[in-house]
């Protein structure tokens, strides 16, 4: 009798203190178990405050370099299975009229139709791809980010049909076989999912730059917050000529370009 | 009832053990596409869907068509459907269970196909269409089964029933409409993005469906005895015809702005499939094959004194069929992916792995529908009597 009492007590303030530790973690950071830090979001994030954009001066980008495609392409481990049918891509360089279909062609100087262009997903304002997908394994982030949850995505590929700008890689087969160089800065996908570039929200959250725009030796990209008027970004759209890709879908691109 | 079919003769179980085969070898295929991935397919970044898709399109037409009899014979008391209805119900449940594995077949992560139920999307078109497939299913299933049910025991069908026969009017069409909306919303996609695209959908569904059920009624006459009438097909016909006049003259539409208004996003679609693209010219012949077969099946069920004769009217039939298979089985999904967005041109084939899984997947759709017709007429033969 008096041992199973005592058993039920013992039981009962282990759940306690148990409970008591638990309650403290939550309520004083420094005491908890597990450390969880979030630098950028110090603020609780408003959603639509902020949304990162890009411009390319494409004036300065050299023919042929392909210095930011390689530093992305290595740091998320992007695989390369040296096959256009299953190219997995995040960013790349294409020739104008690819990059840009429905600007136009006619008499245009070669400058400009023999130069190729930097493309990557445009994280539009009005993302065709979100609205697709039938289980919000894309999704439009509080900083306007397209972002993927690599752990949702069932592989149907509404997003790439419904993508007019060819931003999205399926991957067909095992991507790790893909990777030569492994990196630990971004995890590896699986088979089966949907991938494309996430405008470095891994990087942003650890107060750095997209990577691509890190490793680029001219300067071409300049990226920032297209909701703050004051931002290099709005002051360089509003100072020069800039174009979005394919304006005319309505998607409001966040990416955008200096031609000439 | 299920007993009803595990009695045959030599032929049905022929027809069975046939059928399991070709199952069992899309079931050894799809195990080579789990274990590589969509590798094996002939899909790749530009053409990202392929014969799966085109499969699934089609099927959701065959099941909507259902409503073709379902229609006449419960709302304005058709008397002449009376045998058929339950075929075209029971149909619909085959096309139904294959548009859904067709549907599981092409996705890269199977595994997680109830996330489309966990985490649910309504701004996403496949949500609906997950939703509409699978009432139509079981609202089909139910309805069939039970009237077929009644009928065994010699007692009407339960009242409660009528109520989801009349639901499956409007369903039938909300599937195929939804089918459309997958594809006519997604910008930059110009041989979908037309409001033409869900009639067109109908009107080809009402054609091939409606063929179709017409030759699964002269099969039925031929294997097992049991007739549709000639009266169910004749109408039937009438209907096959009207909606294929429907559908070539919706596709003439199409034509008309592609070509008239001269713009290339509209027009390079249409191309590439008639006339071929940049020297790319893969499916040209595919679809003139399937334009002047459905002309000519149109024509010749238009034409009374031909029309009445069983052979024409099979032949008519089956060029319907065959020619709507392949205008969205083939070309309208292969289609849209030509230029890609970034303007290239790639030319899709499928593999035999493919090919495979998908003559299994016909065939588990086959086999079903064997069974079900099994029972309906097992049971119609026993009332009889």
């Amino acid at each position: 009798m008096m041992n199973k009492e005592r058993r039920a007590f013992i039981k009962q303030s282990g759940i306690g203190v148990l409970a008591c530790l638990g309650a403290a973690s939550g309520l004083i950071p420094a005491w908890s178990l597990e450390k969880t830090s979030l630098p950028a979001w110090d603020e609780k994030p408003v959603p639509g405050k902020i949304r990162w954009g890009m411009l390319i001066d494409t004036r300065k980008c050299i023919e042929g370099c392909q210095q930011c495609i390689a530093q992305c392409h290595h740091e998320h481990n992007v695989p390369d299975f040296s096959n256009s049918k299953e190219e997995i891509k995040w960013i790349w360089k294409s020739s104008y009229n690819k990059v840009f279909p429905t600007a136009s062609q006619q008499f245009q100087s070669e400058n400009i139709t023999g130069q190729h262009y930097l493309a990557l997903c445009n994280h539009c304002a009005d993302s065709p791809c979100t609205r697709a997908c039938p289980t919000e394994a894309t999704f439009k982030r509080w900083d306007g980010i397209v972002a993927m949850d690599y752990h949702r995505c069932i592989g149907c590929r509404f997003c790439m049909a419904a993508c007019p700008y060819g931003s999205r890689s399926f991957n067909w087969q095992d991507p790790r076989t893909g990777i030569k160089d492994p990196s630990t800065a971004y995890p590896t996908r699986e088979l089966g999912v949907v991938e494309k570039c996430n405008f470095c929200s891994d990087r942003l959250v650890k107060g750095l730059l997209p990577a691509c725009v890190e490793a680029c030796p001219q300067k071409v990209m300049t990226f920032g917050d297209l909701n703050d008027p004051k931002s290099e970004i709005r002051t360089l759209l509003e100072s020069n000529a800039t174009m979005q890709r394919r304006p005319e879908l309505g998607t409001r691109p966040s990416v955008f370009y200096i031609i000439q | 009832m299920i007993e009803k079919a595990l009695k045959g003769n030599r032929n049905y179980w022929i027809w069975i053990t046939c059928l399991l085969l070709v199952i069992l070898s899309g079931i050894s295929a799809y195990s080579r596409q789990r274990w590589f991935g969509l590798t094996v397919t002939g899909m790749g970044r530009d053409v990202s869907w392929g014969l799966y898709i085109a499969q699934f399109t089609f099927l959701v037409g065959v099941a909507a068509s259902a409503v073709m009899v379902v229609l006449p014979y419960y709302l304005h008391n058709v008397k002449a459907f009376g045998k058929i209805v339950i075929i075209g119900e029971f149909l619909a449940v085959s096309a139904t269970l294959m548009c859904l594995l067709f549907i599981l077949a092409d996705m890269g992560r199977p595994d997680r196909v109830l996330n489309v139920m966990l985490f649910p999307s309504p701004h996403s078109m496949v949500f609906w269409d997950v939703l509409v497939l699978n009432g139509y299913f079981i609202i089909n299933l139910v309805s069939g089964w039970t009237v077929l049910g009644a009928e065994r025991k010699g007692v009407p069908a339960p009242t409660w029933v009528k109520p989801v026969i009349y639901l499956s009017i409007p369903w039938a069409i909300s599937i195929h409409t939804v089918t459309a909306f997958l594809y006519a919303g997604l910008p930059g996609r110009h041989l979908w993005l037309t409001a033409v695209l869900a009639p067109r959908f109908l009107a080809s569904a009402f054609a091939a469906g409606t063929s179709l059920l017409i030759l699964i009624s002269l099969i039925l006459k031929k294997t097992t005895g049991f007739d549709a009438g000639s009266e169910a097909r004749q109408k039937l016909a009438m209907l096959a015809t009207y909606a294929g006049v429907t559908n070539f003259f919706l596709i003439g539409t199409e034509f008309f702005t592609a070509f008239y208004s001269n713009i290339p996003g509209h027009l390079q679609s249409l191309q590439y499939l008639f006339f071929g693209l940049h020297g790319y010219s893969q499916l040209v012949p595919w679809m003139w094959f399937s334009l002047i077969t459905g002309l000519g099946s149109v024509v010749i069920l238009l034409l009374p004194g031909l029309r009445a004769s069983t052979k024409w009217l099979a032949t008519a039939s089956a060029g319907l069929v065959l020619s709507i298979w392949i205008d969205k089985g083939v070309g309208l999904i292969l289609g849209g992916f030509v230029p890609s967005p970034l303007e290239e041109i790639v030319e899709y084939s499928p593999t035999i792995t493919e090919i495979s899984i998908t003559f299994g997947i016909w065939a588990i759709g086959i086999l079903l529908l064997t069974v079900l017709l099994k029972v309906a007429v097992g049971v119609k033969e026993s009332a009889q009597c």
